[in-house]
């Protein structure tokens, strides 16, 4: 029972100790902000890679998403007469959730691991000591660009995904559930509120930071080796995962909970 | 000009420095040699700040290298790197003119790239690689990039970390040799991590040995044959038998 205990004890530590590391490491990224020199080349290539590239993918799961929702909508409906209410859940649920949850999931596969994976090589193959004593900051060079990069492009990405998202559904509810197209559009731009949509950016914009943070943070602090690239890569990936979902628990309950 | 005292660094239980004093003086070669996991790599970072000693004072010029203004401090350095380091992201010449390219060295990015076609004249290269990656290039192409990146900015201090490591002999003659040219033509203070003795007897004025996290013997590299000194002995022949431990 004791050793039980000590284990949960051991692990609470170690869960708290790594969140103020990742809290620290947050910190010292939100001083270089203000804190000249600044790279724009870098936060324009970050801006495409975090932005730009993530398009198509994003693009893709929100289309299949949106059109599996209506037909899980109508399905479900059927069985109390509700088929009706398919364009409305389908906005609601790519706005509020979906969308931000989705892509903030596939950002987190495609960036995080990608940022994670560099920046670790970057470590074991010194350039980050190279850095150093060519007088940059690591920090600044790498990290600064790719967490304001994520800030600024996810909520982009999440409103392209609601979008998209919706579109999948409008195809699968006008071309195989026989809804008019007209009344579709109607009841979706209707049903949704200024807070759906504001709601779902906010989600973007904190999801983006949580996925490029860890891809940094657990790049920065990988081990030598192949072996320590490869954790520090699953290790970004699992924690803006769970930070992400965690994330928007919280701020779902922050905006509709009342 | 360089001054460590009394310099130590552990590592979990490992300790790799137990106090190392070493002086090199302005416009000395200095190298140092030592079997591989003796601290010779953690020596020079502990000089560039890349790691903190534990304890014990390094000093540059007098001032105190943890003191010393950051980017003041290390524009004064050049370093080459084991594996190169070069970033593999950018292009050959923006890897070689990277500190003309942002922060206080910045210049125009013409002159940069002029200064940088130089520097790579100046290590063999011709500008046909200038706009290629660093991944398109030999491992010996690689080592003279990172030369021409280490003296970019003409420094006043220059280390080189193991120089000529994995390359071939041909090729090590031709590093040890662009090394001992750009020191005596920059007047630069350099010093040299390598367990190689070709490179040793090619680069140094003088010779450090560093075993079990202390300076064991240093003295002009003429002297490296008559130290007397058992362990220089048996690391200088690369003898097996000897007070060095070996695993066989």
């Amino acid at each position: 029972m004791t050793r039980f205990l000590a284990a949960i004890g051991r692990f609470v530590f170690e869960a708290l100790g790594s969140l103020g590391r990742v809290a620290l490491f947050a910190v010292e990224t939100v001083t270089h902000l203000v804190r000249p020199p600044f790279y724009p080349r870098e936060l324009g290539i970050a801006l495409l890679q975090v932005g730009f590239f993530s398009l198509p993918v994003v693009g893709l799961t929100a289309l299949f998403t949106g059109g599996a929702l209506a037909l899980q909508i109508y399905a479900g409906g059927a069985r109390f007469s509700a088929e009706a209410v398919v364009p409305q859940i389908v906005a609601i649920g790519m706005v509020r959730e979906l969308g931000p949850v989705l892509v903030g999931l596939m950002i987190a596969a495609r960036v995080t691991s990608s940022i994670a994976a560099e920046i670790a090589t970057m470590k074991v193959t010194e350039q980050i000591d190279a850095l150093v004593t060519l007088s940059t900051h690591p920090m600044k060079y790498l990290t600064l660009p790719r967490v304001l990069a994520g800030l600024i492009v996810m909520p982009i990405l999440v409103g392209v995904g609601d979008v998209i998202g919706i579109l999948g559904g409008y195809i699968v509810g006008t071309q195989s559930l026989g809804f008019n197209p007209a009344t579709y559009l109607k009841n979706t731009a209707d049903f949704l509120e200024p807070l759906d949509i504001i709601s779902s950016l906010t989600k973007g914009a904190v999801f983006g930071v949580i996925a490029t943070l860890m891809g940094c943070y657990y790049g920065m602090h990988s081990d030598r080796g192949a072996m320590g690239v490869g954790r520090a890569t699953k290790g970004s990936v699992v924690a803006a995962a769970i930070l992400i979902l965690a994330a928007n628990f919280l701020l779902t309950q922050g905006f509709f909970a009342a | 000009m360089i001054t460590l005292s009394a310099v130590e660094k552990t590592f979990g239980t490992n300790a790799v420095l137990r106090g190392v004093d070493l002086h090199v003086p302005r416009g000395e070669s200095m190298v140092v040699i030592g079997g591989s996991g003796t601290g010779k790599s953690v020596l020079i970072k502990c000089i560039l700040g890349l790691v903190t000693p534990d304890s014990g004072v390094i000093t540059v010029d007098g001032v105190d290298v943890t003191k010393a203004p950051r980017d003041a401090f290390l524009a004064r350095f050049g370093m080459l790197f084991q594996g190169g380091a070069l970033f593999d992201s950018l292009p050959v010449w923006q890897n070689v003119a990277f500190r003309l390219l942002r922060g206080s060295l910045k210049r125009p990015r013409d002159e940069a790239r002029e200064i940088a076609l130089e520097k790579l004249r100046r290590v063999g290269l011709g500008p046909e690689v200038a706009d290629r990656l660093p991944a398109e290039l030999s491992g010996g192409m690689q080592k003279r990039v990172s030369l021409a990146r280490a003296i970019a900015a003409e420094p006043e201090i220059i280390f080189f970390d193991e120089p000529t490591t994995g390359l071939d002999p041909i090729m090590s003659g031709v590093i040890n040799d662009l090394i001992r040219e750009i020191v005596t033509e920059m007047g630069a203070t350099a010093i040299t991590i390598t367990h190689d003795m070709t490179s040793v007897r090619a680069i140094a004025d003088k010779v450090a040995m560093l075993h079990k996290g202390k300076i064991r013997w240093t003295g002009p590299v003429t002297d490296l044959d008559s130290s007397r000194d058992p362990y220089v002995d048996q690391f200088v022949h690369g003898r097996a038998e000897g007070p060095i431990e070996t695993l066989r």
